[in-house]
């Protein structure tokens, strides 16, 4: 979808001199046998998003310099990790190599020990190329990837990290600036909040589940966390109380009426109008925004790093991942395809679409690809900064999905007059004995 | 028929062998039913019996899952939406069904194209009309609030209020299903015998005493019908509910089977999925035979009615 805009010339212009060392050879020394399982068939279950698309798009040039096919599939996210889990449970997966999202899956994943564990393959100069070093992936990236024994056990492909779109010409009417700050933002937020005209300060997510992220992402500056480090809940606790607060404050006071069914779309689409001042959410929801016959902010969204809370700057950051089944028969040819997924090439052509963020610093900090990219320059620093303060978004737990539920129901209850404290205090207790039996078992 | 005919030529020694019984004609049904009704069935409750995660190892827990029941808010909250959403699922298409169906009895020109539009939302998958009707729920960029703002009503929150999702999400439903009981009830109404008509007009009867005392008793067997078969398309609902507010606002709208389908295919949590599914189960079972127990009164009133 947005990766198509990208010309062949673009992609030249831009990373052909960065890919070209990850992919076309041009050191001869120590280069990879990319063509040593010629013939080998894989099979790819992708995710459907853009980045899959990227993936799908080129997989002809991954065809051409390896000499393994490629049959892959894009299926929508939640059906995806529903068939993923079903199929490496069953021990004979139909895929080799896997898209999954490690925000939902790591410790499921890690736990049940469906991945290939990749370390043996990233030393081995005959598989890998030599840009690719762990060093180059962001910190959330290997935290993402590795084990609790350090392994490897995927590739860590695209980043998402939370930032806030902001529309500078509300802003600039009411003389404000972008906040630095929780307090400013909340009293931006409030100053640019008209309900008689309809315009509004702030959305978010108010849906159930999908809501999490967005007190995530306060509770983060209010310097609190999910587990300790012994893995209790800390989700009553005062920072996530005040978290609660601020996200009952800003969509009730702040946010459009029926925002309690937002989910992404609907903030989007209320942002695209023209009659909302700011929208936290992932970093890859920009492209629509720039696109005149979707959007009527075209050239007026301020792209913002997350303003600094009481306690820390946090940008709250998801990621997936790319890894090899460990049923799997052609371990190489598949540890070939991700490191293929996430070289410097495809990883240049997945930001420069908007598609993605890539999680290695080499793509990131690379001039060439950062002059390549569409997106406005406001975007690529937002991104950067981010990068800084990322701060992984969920906890990392097996039942990721019951605790969205869960807590993201105490948090939609606050938007219909519930007590932060209390809501959260009621999920906590009803968290806990599903996280007990989940370590359990 | 055909039994009765083969006991009578058994006797006569026309036929020198004959099958010891008739029981290999019914295997392939007994198979069929076995493995895709009985099977399943067993296995869920065997499962329910477990505490059995996917990618989890599974151990034998007795009743365990079925204790966690009661405890459960979000189980007896999907009890209560479940039970809310399918009275007024069931309630508002048969009466809005019942009077269009009277509408459209009367001859008038146009009849039957009419007819044809008004059935054409049955027609119509229900996963797409959702979505159309999640945009026009929308409350700042919906087309309903704006027909509201027409006449002077004030903005309305529809599914994204935990007051009215059920409500609102029930009007999508009777959009679609009123014409399916309007159907049932104009095969009914045509049944209808015209003397009934003529005698009550000769005694002076007007046209509401004509409809409460002749026509919709005469209807009251295809109104169960009507009821028992919106009952259970109501209680299974699940691809609106799922696709307009996946059980929003908050845990709003989550019915039974939302629930469930959480339990077992987002938390993967297969044990208490199936315990779920088997009191879901139960109470499909116990709704169905209150219902059948109403149709069997309704008869008796048919009957009575001709035995007059």
């Amino acid at each position: 979808m947005f990766d198509n805009g990208i010309s062949r010339r673009t992609v030249l212009k831009g990373s052909l001199a960065a890919g070209a060392l990850g992919l076309a050879g041009t050191p001869a020394f120590a280069d990879p046998q990319w063509k040593k399982f010629a013939g080998t068939k894989l099979e790819v279950n992708l995710i459907k998003s853009p980045r899959g698309d990227v993936l799908e798009k080129y997989a002809k040039e991954f065809t051409d310099l390896t000499g393994i096919e490629v049959a892959s599939e894009q299926i929508p996210e939640q059906q995806q990790r529903q068939k993923a889990v079903i199929e490496l449970t069953s021990g004979k997966p139909s895929f080799d190599v896997v898209h999954l999202s490690y925000h939902v899956q790591k410790r499921q994943f890690e736990k049940a020990g469906w991945l290939a564990d990749l370390t043996p393959f990233m030393k081995n100069p005959d598989l890998t190329a030599p840009d690719l070093t762990e060093a180059d992936f962001s910190s959330a990236g290997l935290l993402y990837a590795k084990d609790q024994k350090g392994a490897m056990r995927s590739l860590p492909f695209s980043v998402d990290y939370w930032i806030v779109y902001w529309n500078k010409d509300l802003f600039e009417k009411k003389g404000l600036s972008y906040p630095t700050n929780f307090e400013e933002m909340v009293k931006a937020a409030e100053a640019l909040t008209n309900p008689s005209d309809g315009t509004y300060g702030f959305v978010a997510r108010g849906l159930r589940n999908a809501n999490v992220p967005v007190w995530a992402s306060f509770l983060l500056g209010y310097g609190g966390d999910f587990l300790d480090a012994n893995g209790n809940l800390l989700t009553d606790k005062p920072e996530a109380i005040e978290g609660a607060k601020l996200y009952q404050r800003l969509l009730t006071k702040a946010a459009p009426p029926g925002v309690a069914g937002f989910n992404w779309s609907e903030c989007q689409s209320a942002f695209l109008q023209g009659k909302v001042g700011m929208w936290l959410d992932g970093v890859g929801f920009a492209p629509p925004l720039e696109d005149p016959t979707r959007s009527r902010i075209v050239g007026k969204v301020g792209y913002g790093v997350m303003p600094t809370g009481p306690k820390a700057q946090a940008s709250a950051t998801f990621g997936d991942g790319i890894g090899v089944a460990a049923a799997s028969t052609k371990k190489e040819a598949a540890y070939l395809y991700c490191q293929w997924a996430v070289s410097k090439l495809m990883g240049a052509r997945l930001l420069q679409a908007g598609g993605g963020v890539p999680f290695r610093n080499s793509i990131l900090n690379d001039k060439e690809v950062r002059a390549g990219v569409k997106m406005p320059a406001a975007w690529v620093e937002a991104v950067a900064g981010s990068a800084k303060v990322s701060r992984l978004g969920l906890p990392v737990v097996i039942p990721v999905t019951e605790f969205r539920d869960i807590i993201g129901t105490a948090l939609t209850s606050t938007l219909s007059g519930g007590d932060p404290a209390t809501e959260l205090k009621k999920a906590t207790e009803q968290f806990k004995p599903v996280l007990e039996r989940s370590e359990r078992s | 028929m055909r039994e009765a005919a083969a006991s009578n030529a058994h006797p006569s020694a026309r036929s020198p062998w004959r099958p010891p019984s008739y029981w290999p004609f019914v295997l392939p049904a007994v198979v069929t039913v076995s493995a895709v009704i009985v099977f399943p069935w067993v296995f869920t409750l065997w499962m329910s019996l477990h505490e059995w995660t996917v990618g989890g190892s599974s151990s034998f827990v007795g009743l365990a899952n079925y204790l966690r029941l009661p405890g459960d808010p979000r189980f007896a909250d999907a009890v209560v939406h479940t039970l809310y959403y399918t009275v007024l699922a069931v309630l508002l298409p048969l009466v809005l069904g019942t009077v269009s169906a009277v509408i459209f009895h009367a001859r008038f020109p146009l009849r039957g194209f009419l007819r044809g539009i008004f059935v054409m939302p049955m027609m119509a998958t229900p996963v797409a009309i959702a979505l159309v009707w999640t945009m026009m729920f929308h409350p700042q960029l919906g087309v309903l609030n704006y027909l509201l703002s027409l006449v002077g009503i004030p903005p309305q929150l529809w599914v994204f209020e935990p007051a009215t999702v059920i409500p609102s999400l029930v009007l999508v439903e009777t959009w679609q299903w009123t014409p399916l009981v309007m159907l049932i009830l104009l095969g009914g109404l045509a049944a209808i015998p015209a003397e009934p008509y003529e005698s009550a007009l000769i005694d002076g009867a007007n046209r509401w005493q004509m409809f409460r005392h002749i026509t919709l008793p005469m209807l009251a067997p295809f109104l169960m019908v009507a009821a028992i078969i919106r009952t259970i398309d109501a209680l299974k609902s699940f691809d609106i509910i799922y696709a307009i507010t996946q059980g929003g606002p908050g845990t709003a709208s989550e019915t039974i089977n939302l629930y469930l389908y959480s339990v077992a295919f987002a938390y993967y949590d297969i044990g208490y999925g199936s315990a779920i599914a088997v009191v879901f189960f139960a109470l499909v079972i116990g709704l169905s035979v209150l219902l059948l127990a109403l149709r069997q009164r309704t008869k008796w009133t048919e009957m009575g009615g001709a035995a007059l």
